[in-house]
């Protein structure tokens, strides 16, 4: 499903908010998984990150000068069904490595870089062009900083994914 | 309520608003997680709070998400969620009430509730996420399983014709019928406030990739497409559509006009105190 064009800049801004929270909200579901499935170490690095989405949603709120979250926006779907800073529910393992989860939350920056991009290149309103370029540049910083970030952290064993007692068996 | 009230309740209710403080267990990559995302937000939309909403599901991996939610919760006996909520909406016509469950559960164990419900056409939304396996139990084939998935507890598959729930639901007289898909959150959200709000029974089938037992399904993301024609209020038109497509559309495929089982104006008609007196001895 695809939301629809915004019109106005509290309209763009209430969809970036909820792309925001989208993430925000994915991470946190990737960190409780981990928990339960007792990979404590991407646990806490999914909690980051969703701790990290959430002051982005609150540094737009106070942009914006909001006292209170917008009514319920739909995030608009790019590159595939998700907004676009969501990282895909079914490219986790419950022994993934932090390399990994990082690699996620990078290619999700990017496709936010490329989101924003694109729609500064058609935006039709000024001050919705002004503001995608604006988000644009934040999220390529964020690109940054994954990627400094993924440099101290080792790569993972070749034998990552081997579980001696695997949940499915298949011969 | 008028639509400045509506959106001002709306605004109040966040999709955080209805979860609750209960990890899910189910495993890391199910598509269980979008669709409790989805109908948290599904919610969110409507507006309505929390205390105002039932969710009553079954046994299975999906089955689990009232504990999950901060709306009234019962998790029931496997396959009879469908009358456990049935029984719950004719008590407390106010509440929106929502089922969840699999397919197993849905379609096998409570198949003839699953029937029977769509035929009454009480207010029920219920919401089937379908990963075509019984994962809880570790992978035995369900109802929808491919005749030919091959498994080691099935070789050579099973050969069993699979279940055709969207065209049952038509046959059987469901009032609203949708199919979305665990990957389409967004999408999935929308189209159950849709089924929330349409009066009588509201089947919607979400396609939830089970990663551990059908890792195959990562695949859905890139076949699923938008069902290529608008919602229908015929059921013939809608059940020609179901059978003749790949079960990968998306989308409302039939909104029909059947009125609800008339308990749903939101005014108990008994009170504890008379049920008690019905069934004196």
């Amino acid at each position: 499903m695809s939301a629809p064009l915004p019109k106005t800049l509290d309209e763009f801004m209430a969809q970036a908010y909820a792309m925001e929270l989208d993430a925000q909200s994915r991470y946190a579901d990737l960190a409780d998984a981990m928990e339960t499935h007792n990979n404590r170490e991407v646990a806490e690095l999914f909690r980051k990150m969703a701790a990290i989405e959430g002051k982005h949603a609150a540094q737009i709120m106070a942009e914006m000068g909001w006292t209170q979250p917008p009514p319920y926006a739909v995030a608009p779907a790019f590159e595939g069904f998700e907004s676009a800073e969501q990282v895909p529910i079914d490219e986790v393992h419950y022994l993934m490595r932090p390399w990994h989860a990082l690699q996620l939350a990078l290619a999700a920056e990017e496709r936010a870089a490329r989101f924003f991009s694109e729609l500064a290149m058609s935006a039709q309103a000024e001050p919705i062009r002004r503001a995608a370029m604006e988000l644009r540049d934040e999220e390529r910083e964020h690109v940054e900083l994954v990627k400094a970030w993924l440099a101290k952290v080792p790569q993972p064993e070749k034998d990552w994914a081997e579980d001696p007692d695997p949940p499915r068996y298949d011969s | 309520m008028n639509d400045v009230a509506t959106a001002a309740a709306a605004a109040s209710y966040t999709p955080a608003s209805y979860k609750s403080a209960v990890k899910p267990v189910w495993c890391p990559g199910c598509g269980d997680y979008s669709v409790l995302s989805a109908i948290t937000k599904a919610l969110a939309m409507i507006g309505k709070p929390p205390h105002e909403v039932g969710v009553v599901s079954g046994i299975g991996c999906s089955s689990r998400i009232p504990a999950y939610t901060s709306c009234y919760g019962f998790h029931g006996v496997h396959g009879r969620a469908l009358a456990a909520a049935t029984g719950l909406k004719l008590a407390r016509p106010d509440l929106t009430v929502l089922v969840t469950g699999g397919d197993g559960d849905g379609y096998s164990i409570g198949g003839n509730h699953f029937l029977h419900a769509c035929r009454r056409n009480v207010d029920l939304t219920y919401v089937v996420m379908d990963n075509h396996v019984y994962g809880m139990t570790k992978g035995q084939p369900s109802p929808t399983t491919e005749p030919d998935w091959d498994s080691k507890l099935a070789p050579g598959g099973t050969k069993v014709r699979v279940f055709h729930p969207l065209v049952v639901a038509l046959a059987a007289g469901a009032n609203f019928v949708a199919r979305a898909f665990a990957g389409d959150p967004n999408g999935t959200a929308a189209i159950i406030a849709q089924a929330i709000r349409h009066p009588g029974f509201s089947f919607v089938e979400v396609l939830s990739p089970c990663v551990t037992f059908r890792p195959e399904q990562k695949e859905w993301k890139s076949v699923v497409r938008p069902a290529p024609v608008a919602a229908t209020d015929d059921p013939v038109r809608a059940a020609r559509l179901v059978m003749s497509d790949d079960g990968l559309n998306i989308g409302v495929l039939f909104a029909g006009t059947r009125p609800a089982y008339p308990l749903n104006d939101g005014v108990a008609r008994h009170r504890v105190a008379d049920l008690e007196m019905e069934f004196r001895v």
